[in-house]
């Protein structure tokens, strides 16, 4: 891959010449965001959302038309403060309904046809072409999101910090004699010059003996006075933090969330999913607060699609067109693209019709925030939003 | 060929063949530990071929055996479910090379669940590759053709005489038979018209009703009826004709040897073994059958020993036949060996692309290994695993202790063959603390010594490598 800006030399640095750090959070199963960021001003709105519609009097307004859901209360005063940005109307062409398929095309960042290595893996890649660093990409959650898959390049993948690492069902003197007998038979001198393969297979151990190894001592360093919940996102993102605040040097970082899929009992679901998400990333802003660690990180957080603009009685079903959030101190808040209106002559098939292709968020995160030639990794050139993120304090 | 020995006498005899049977279980079956190996190469190499290449001689296990005893996973929409039942019969199947087959043809004409979002498709499909992966390559070709799980795979529905969709007729000469280069883009084209028609009917619309079953149907009034020029051919072809010039190509026996060869010889085989068996498949007018009965009594194969990565099916199902588990159908956890296959990079029934998962080294990434290490470790460190405490009974029969390096020698061997360098049986010695004799009483103490033992081997870089 062409990358000519490499490692953040032309991109977004802090004050504190600390390299920009990007967290992706994804909502998985399709968000409602017209349940998230409400239309309340769109004459059509509760017409079409007769039973999940969010009261006028609930919805903790933006302005005369929109407004964060009510559960979402501590993101509505990060939006106050200037810290998010809420990207409208994204999606991409001949959107796809299914849930794997949108997701592949989220993480690929090719609607057109199925490939196999993710954005975020070629992002990681151009970061650390010589791979000298094994944490620089790190994934939370049950397996490695295609996002983070590329070919040759390393990226560690965590269910629980705590337990992470190789071995680890074995404890005391017992695990330390398995490790120490792994490092030796993983050691490169035990692989001839016979079997290229096993060489690899050597050298691919030492990489997960190693970022194991780095991993292993962010949660023995980490103190904190934030209080996270016990959920699973919340217990992702302080993974992240202590990863983050242990200096092992992660670039990128991802999360999952999943329960978005309401087809049914939305009204008990979605607000309980968005609480989560609006306590998890408050409270992990302020964690990397306190340690004076959040000015160069920066998060977005997206979903495969959003849902059909009438509900079905008990939730809503598949849709497209939704929308994206990009969070921190860095960021520009407000508003980005517009609303996709919910007149029926302008929606697009019953769903909100998108009007901001996803491409054009990711080129301008890897550009203007990763230091990255966004091109090759979106697979086109496509436009960037201008003064989404703002330049590092003098 | 060589003549199969039928001249072994006792243990001390068969230790040479009971290696080669090893070999032999791993890429035909899913492995075997030496218990099983004495007992199959007693028969003989060749008769055990014959056996695995032709399952009908065995009785199949109850379809629904599984399902009596897991009836809140048995939902016959997951995809989840359909893999952990192929997982259930991969480890106790008396026909386990129809279950290899299928995941050999399912990882060449790769279809994913994640497309086609309809589990009872895919569930067909799979079993059509499963009754018919040992038959004719016409056949199948002919039965993937009308299959409703790769019609909508690769949008075949949509293929009309009025306005054609070549992504059938692309995948089928780059993917399934022929590989690039071998045609033209003309020949795309022709072949994309000669299957309009060949559509799906659905009960009920897909969206957003649910998952109905589908039928495969031919639309005779969809079908472009006019002259089609296909590799050097002119004619009124329909999709059959298609198949069969295809059939007729030097470069789809190669293609097809080259693929059968990297999955049951070597990750990296060599020119003339695939030669040889891409004339074996011409010479057999494309009997599968007889094709891989010829591979597996080939010197090639015979000396390809550890020049294949496992993949993550064969590392899982590998590692839990070592195991001795889930041999009865109540013993729970079974699925979640589709999770663990997930987690390495494997998820049956829905390969990333077309394209299938890649095979050899691209199977070892620092998340994926660190799931292969973690997981067999954690089967085969358990002294209570049935195969384990097996492999401790005999190795502790006839003597009241073992000298250590014998020992290591020994779980090597009763794992179904497997050996390490010279280095790492030291290091297993050094790190276990084993020197001079082990007791092998009493029973249980042993199997921790020899589940600790297993355990190490399975952490080794060869482990990864059958």
């Amino acid at each position: 891959m062409a990358a000519n800006k490499t490692n953040g030399t032309s991109g977004q640095r802090s004050a504190s010449g600390k390299p920009p750090v990007l967290v992706v959070l994804q909502l998985s199963g399709g968000n409602d965001f017209m349940s998230t960021v409400v239309p309340y001003g769109d004459p059509h709105y509760y017409d079409f959302r007769k039973t999940v519609g969010i009261k006028e009097a609930d919805v903790l307004r933006v302005d005369g038309r929109i407004g964060f859901h009510p559960a979402l209360k501590t993101l509505k005063s990060m939006y106050d403060q200037g810290q998010v940005a809420i990207i409208q109307g994204i999606g991409y062409p001949n959107p796809d309904r299914s849930h794997f398929r949108s997701m592949d095309i989220w993480h690929t960042a090719e609607p057109s046809k199925i490939v196999a290595d993710g954005w975020l893996g070629k992002a990681i890649h151009d970061l650390d072409p010589q791979k000298q660093n094994v944490c620089t990409g790190v994934s939370f959650g049950q397996g490695l999101p295609r996002a983070m898959y590329f070919s040759g390049t390393p990226v560690i993948s965590v269910a629980h910090l705590e337990s992470y690492g190789l071995l680890t069902t074995l404890s005391g003197r017992e695990q330390r004699a398995a490790l120490n007998a792994f490092t030796r038979m993983y050691a490169p001198e035990e692989f001839g010059e016979a079997s290229l393969v096993l060489g690899h297979i050597g050298q691919t151990g030492r990489d997960a003996m190693t970022g194991a190894d780095m991993l292993k001592v962010a949660p023995q360093k980490y103190q904190s006075s934030v209080e996270y919940a016990s959920d699973t996102l919340a217990q992702s993102l302080r993974g992240i933090a202590q990863v983050h605040l242990s200096g092992v040097g992660t670039r990128v970082f991802y999360a999952q969330h999943g329960g978005y899929d309401v087809h049914g009992s939305q009204i008990q679901t979605q607000p309980k999913l968005l609480g989560q998400v609006s306590r998890a990333v408050n409270d992990f802003f302020a964690d990397l607060r306190d340690h004076d660690a959040a000015e160069n990180v920066v998060m977005l957080i997206f979903s495969e699609f959003g849902r059909r603009v009438r509900d079905n009685g008990n939730g809503t079903d598949h849709g497209s067109g939704g929308g994206a959030f990009l969070l921190g101190e860095r960021v520009r808040g407000g508003l980005y693209a517009e609303y996709p209106s919910l007149a029926p002559e302008r929606q697009s098939s019953g769903d909100l019709a998108y009007n901001n292709d996803f491409r054009v968020l990711y080129s301008t995160i890897l550009e203007q925030w990763m230091g990255l030639d966004a091109v090759p990794i979106v697979n086109g050139t496509f436009e960037q939003f201008d003064g989404l993120l703002k330049p590092a304090a003098a | 060929m060589t003549a199969p020995s039928r001249t072994v006498t006792g243990r001390q005899a068969s230790a040479g063949e009971a290696d080669l049977v090893g070999h032999l279980m791993r890429r035909a079956a899913f492995g075997a530990r030496a218990e099983e190996l004495e007992a199959l190469a007693m028969r003989g190499y060749e008769a055990v071929v014959d056996d695995l290449v032709n399952p009908e001689r065995l009785p199949p296990l109850a379809e629904d055996v599984i399902e009596r005893f897991h009836s809140d996973q048995a939902d016959d929409e997951s995809t989840a479910w359909t893999a952990t039942r192929w997982i259930y019969h991969c480890i106790n199947s008396s026909r386990p090379l129809e279950h290899k087959m299928a995941l050999f043809w399912h990882g060449l004409f790769a279809t994913a669940v994640s497309k086609v979002t309809n589990n009872p498709m895919m569930r067909d499909q799979f079993a059509m590759l499963r009754d018919n992966g040992l038959g004719n390559f016409r056949t199948i070709l002919q039965k993937l053709a009308r299959d409703p799980a790769m019609i909508y795979w690769l949008d075949q529905q949509q293929n009309h005489s009025a306005a054609v969709n070549e992504n059938w007729g692309r995948e089928l000469l780059e993917l399934f038979s022929m590989g690039r280069g071998n045609y033209t883009e003309d020949d795309v084209k022709a072949a994309a018209r000669a299957f309009t028609g060949w559509t799906i009917d659905q009960t009920f619309p897909r969206y957003p009703s649910g998952y109905y079953d589908a039928r495969f149907i031919y639309r005779p009034e969809d079908h472009d009826e006019s002259e089609k020029e296909f590799l050097g051919r002119r004619g009124n072809f329909n999709g059959d004709d298609i198949i069969d010039i295809i059939l007729e190509q030097p470069a789809t026996a190669r293609y097809l040897a080259l693929h059968l060869s990297k999955f049951f010889v070597a990750d990296e085989p060599e020119n003339a073994q695939v030669e040889a068996l891409a004339r074996i498949l011409v010479d057999t007018g494309y009997d599968i059958r007889a094709s891989m009965r010829a591979l597996f009594l080939s010197e090639h194969f015979k000396g390809a020993r550890f020049k294949r990565v496992k993949c993550p099916a064969e590392h899982v199902i590998g590692t839990i036949r070592i195991a001795g588990r889930y041999s009865e159908p109540w013993e729970p956890g079974i699925d979640m060996l589709e999770d663990v296959m997930t987690r390495m990079g494997q998820q049956p029934l829905n390969p990333p692309t077309v394209e299938g998962w890649h095979p050899g080294r691209e199977w070892i990434d620092s998340a994926f290994l660190i799931e292969r290490v973690n997981f067999a470790a954690g089967i085969l460190g358990d002294p209570a695993a049935p195969g384990v405490v097996a492999m401790a009974r005999r190795i502790a029969s006839g003597r009241k202790k073992i000298e250590a390096r014998r020992l290591v020698e020994a779980v090597l061997y009763e794992m179904g063959s497997l050996s390490l360098p010279d280095a790492a049986k030291q290091q297993i010695l050094e790190n276990l603390e084993l020197v001079g004799d082990v007791s092998c009483a009493p029973a249980a103490g042993f199997a921790e010594v020899v589940a600790r033992v297993s355990r190490t081997i399975a952490t080794s870089p060869e482990f990864q490598l059958e």
